[in-house]
């Protein structure tokens, strides 16, 4: 056989995968335009139910939204939260990173100048059932409440100190715990400075 | 054709109860263990798995003229996966905290072999008709296998069904017949003794799973070997 009729052989076998492969990849763009925006709204109205329990005496419907400039130069949405006199009391910042499986999505609250974590809630996560997905577990999250943001946040494997900036790692899931812990590292060094300067 | 396929609406009983995909051929055991905890989770993952293997029986029929049998496999997977995304998309969408509930069951639904098995079985080789009728009945039976291990975790570990609180409902119940029947005959006060559902925690947790599902499987077995000898 020459080389001409082998390519074409090639495209005589595959041509069904491939048109199939282009009409699918169409038909989920198409779905993902359209319920793309019902998604993130949903993913919004959680954020904003969450606020009171990140952020100690915030009322969401006092949250206001504002958008800096990350020191990567991006642009991203903050939350400055307040309680029912419209009196601030805190920020929440969503992160985005990598996981062990999948993205995982985070929400820090942080005190108003920015030195404290007063809490972690995690929106979206694909770890592994049974192990990673506990860093959904407020037992997991509350562990990040109180560390300071002067310097990175820790994961160990057993108890930490008291007052050092370690949180225990969940047992059979170091690199899912890690992984929280570095997308609230790299967002709180990302933007730390930028919502000081607001 | 080989003349001896079975008709639609054999595939459609078939799926049911003699072929049931949990009892019988012990496929998609991974949504059988993992959301059963409870009925209205296991419940829209039989929907969810209802609606892609629907699909992709349909989609596979219909184009089963084209298949090459080297690329079938692609063919179904690529089919399979799209109908997933659309499925997971569709709970985000309309039951966010469903689609948070099962989490990555619904993303896994790409590799439960009983949608690959019946593209390959059945889709692949019949008509559209009967691919339906295929994708129906064993739909079918595998709503009835998750709702048969979620109602049993659910009414034992929670003591609730689709979220009911089954017990406390029919102590109040019983507690009022009690009531209107002491007072029409006259008995003055004569209470029910004060019992409270408890909650059996295993069964909601991953082991009540395998425990539930053994014992199913067992009590399935059984009957069907009664049935056989019975027959003989």
């Amino acid at each position: 056989m020459s080389d001409a009729t082998a390519k074409t052989g090639y495209i005589r076998q595959a041509w069904l995968v491939i048109f199939l492969a282009l009409a699918y990849g169409g038909a989920l763009a198409g779905v993902q335009t359209t319920l793309g925006p019902r998604i993130e709204e949903n993913k919004r109205q959680e954020t904003y139910s969450v606020i009171p329990a990140l952020v100690e005496g915030a009322d969401k419907s006092q949250t206001v939204e504002k958008t800096i400039t990350g020191k990567d130069g991006k642009p991203q949405t903050v939350f400055l939260a307040r309680d029912s006199q419209g009196t601030p009391r805190g920020w929440v910042v969503p992160a985005t990173g990598q996981g062990f499986a999948d993205r995982i999505d985070v929400l820090i609250g942080l005190d108003l100048d920015v030195s404290t974590i007063t809490g972690l809630y995690v929106l979206d996560q694909k770890e592994t059932p049974g192990l990673g997905n506990l860093i959904q577990d407020p037992a997991f999250q509350d562990r990040f409440i109180g560390k300071r943001t002067s310097e990175p946040v820790q994961v160990v494997k057993d108890d930490p100190a008291a007052g050092s900036n370690a949180v225990k790692a969940l047992t059979g899931a170091t690199i899912s715990s890690e992984s929280v812990a570095t997308i609230v590292n790299s967002a709180l060094k990302n933007l730390k400075e930028p919502i000081r300067e607001l | 054709m080989p003349l001896d396929e079975p008709t639609a609406l054999e595939r459609l009983i078939n799926g049911i109860l003699p072929e049931n995909p949990v009892y019988r051929q012990l496929l998609g055991m991974c949504p059988t263990l993992a959301v059963t905890g409870a009925m209205m989770p296991a419940m829209t993952m039989a929907a969810a798995t209802a609606f892609v293997l629907l699909s992709a029986n349909i989609i596979v029929s219909l184009i089963r003229g084209l298949l090459k049998p080297h690329l079938r496999i692609l063919v179904f997977t690529l089919t399979i996966a799209t109908f997933v995304t659309i499925a997971d998309r569709a709970l985000a969408a309309y039951m966010y905290q469903m689609s948070k509930t099962l989490g990555p069951y619904v993303p896994l639904i790409i590799v439960n072999c009983l949608i690959i098995s019946r593209c390959e079985i059945c889709a692949s080789k019949q008509s559209v008709g009967v691919a339906i009728a295929d994708g129906v009945g064993m739909s079918l039976g595998f709503a009835l296998a998750l709702g048969s291990i979620a109602s049993i975790r659910e009414i034992l570990g929670s003591g609730t069904w689709f979220g009911l609180h089954l017990f406390s409902y029919a102590y109040t119940v019983a507690e009022n017949i009690l009531g209107w029947v002491t007072t029409i005959l006259g008995m003055g006060t004569l209470g029910l003794p004060d019992i409270h559902w408890q909650n059996w925690g295993i069964m909601v947790l991953p082991p009540g799973a395998f425990l539930t599902l053994g014992l199913l499987l067992g009590a399935v077995e059984w009957f069907g070997q009664r049935r056989r000898r019975a027959g003989e």
